[in-house]
């Protein structure tokens, strides 16, 4: 399980342009860091690279385990991080339900049962009332509480999200802070590119500066 | 084991729901072997000769139709960034899609094969011919189609540009399927057509996974 990562001298470019270069940081497991910045700063562009989306142009972006050994990055992206984009990756001729249940098996396939996972998913993001509707039904925030019961229903250690609350009213914002919460206590880590404050006591970057 | 299951029901699911995929390939097909006649004359004399090479060149346009959704869906609703942090390799995800593809598209396309060749005056000796090269260039289209589906990844007009790429790779199997069905029907041997029609559909499922794989990176980067 992922314990810290670490970047070091990271520079991204996108075609001709450099949106930040030398950015170095630590996160450890149970730290949570907000990501700002104007619109173009290069958010989402971090979390692509963190994913391996995105190849750097220099710089190093490391994993360690609680035994400070390297993890490797190909087996980190397809069991030990979570990446939620700003698109929600939900089909909309599917019930909420088959989508929920594929994105948490497909991403959850550790051995592990799933079952009580996705129960748990359902209970904590409130969606047992939308779960045999089609997804295209669903309001944008009814679609941003199911793509992120995949969170939940598949437990990873490193969350990456991009604009998490953006389509979510007061309360769910609230309960979504508590479940990062909860994600922090058990060890996990949270890098969130964010335009409004987290809910919760955050470490923020903005990459508005480092560039 | 487990992983390449729940992918493959989804993407059946997907490609079988929502649009009725494997019935618009197969009106397609009937639609276009009905127009020949209609062109060319009624006469079997005509029809005959050309009815196995029509057969292929239906199919190979038939299976052109459902490819522009293969991916370029999933990179639209950010689906791609969830099968590429899945347990599977972006190669297996490609094999599973493009077999998907195949049960979809290719095995209903082969069994409406056999129907509309003998509406062409195909004797009825050649249909299991038919059916089993269907299947078997079927396998081939999807490899190679859904090929074309990864590069054309986030282009513009990406259904039209996916035909012009994807239609040069059709050339050998429609030759060497129509060329085992002309064999068949002058009495010679047609394996040894099938053989090369099967070389081609084993080359195409060798290749097209890596160079699809790299393709998605690529549209992902």
């Amino acid at each position: 399980m992922i314990q810290t990562l670490g970047i070091s001298g990271l520079r991204l470019t996108r075609g001709e342009r450099t949106l930040f270069r030398d950015l170095t940081l630590v996160i450890e497991a149970g730290e949570v860091l907000a990501l700002t910045g104007a619109n173009g700063s290069g958010k989402t562009s971090l979390l692509r690279a963190i994913s391996g989306f995105l190849t750097p142009a220099a710089g190093d972006i490391v994993f360690h385990d609680a035994d400070a050994n390297v993890i490797d990055p190909g087996l980190a992206r397809s069991h030990q991080l979570h990446h939620l984009g700003h698109l929600d990756a939900l089909k909309g001729a599917r019930t909420a339900r088959e989508e929920l249940m594929f994105q948490s098996d497909w991403l959850g396939h550790s051995g592990l049962d799933s079952a009580s996972g996705i129960t748990e998913a359902i209970e904590t993001l409130g969606l047992k009332p939308l779960l045999d509707l089609e997804v295209r039904k669903l309001s944008a925030g009814q679609r941003r509480r199911l793509a992120m019961a995949r969170l939940i229903g598949a437990p990873r250690a490193l969350w990456l999200l991009d604009e998490p609350l953006s389509p979510l009213d007061s309360r769910w914002r609230e309960a979504v802070g508590a479940i990062m919460q909860a994600h922090l206590a058990s060890g996990g880590l949270i890098i969130a590119a964010v335009h409004d404050p987290l809910p919760i006591p955050t470490r923020s970057l903005d990459l508005g500066l480092v560039g | 084991m487990k992983a390449v299951h729940i992918l493959f029901r989804r993407e059946l699911a997907l490609a079988w729901g929502g649009g009725g995929g494997p019935l618009l390939a197969c009106g397609f097909f009937a639609c276009l072997t009905a127009i020949l006649p209609l062109a060319a004359g009624g006469d079997p004399a005509v029809l005959k000769p050309v009815a196995s090479g029509v057969a292929w060149l239906a199919l190979a346009l038939a299976s052109l139709l459902s490819l522009e959704r293969l991916f370029e869906r999933d990179l639209e609703d950010g689906a791609l960034d969830l099968l590429a942090t899945g347990p599977l390799p972006l190669e297996a995800v490609f094999v599973v899609k493009a077999m998907s593809q195949w049960l979809a598209t290719g095995l209903p396309l082969a069994l409406t094969a056999p129907v509309a060749a003998l509406a062409l005056g195909q004797p009825v000796a050649l249909l299991p011919l038919t059916t089993a090269g269907a299947l078997i260039g079927g396998l081939g289209f999807a490899f190679t189609g859904a090929l074309g589906a990864a590069l054309a990844l986030g282009a513009k007009r990406g259904g039209l540009l996916i035909a012009v790429v994807v239609l040069p790779l059709f050339i050998p199997p429609v030759v060497f399927g129509s060329g085992a069905l002309d064999r068949a029907a002058a009495s010679l041997d047609p394996l040894p057509a099938l053989a090369l029609l099967g070389a081609y559909v084993l080359f195409a499922c060798a290749i097209a996974p890596i160079a699809g794989a790299a393709a998605i990176r690529n549209a992902q980067g």
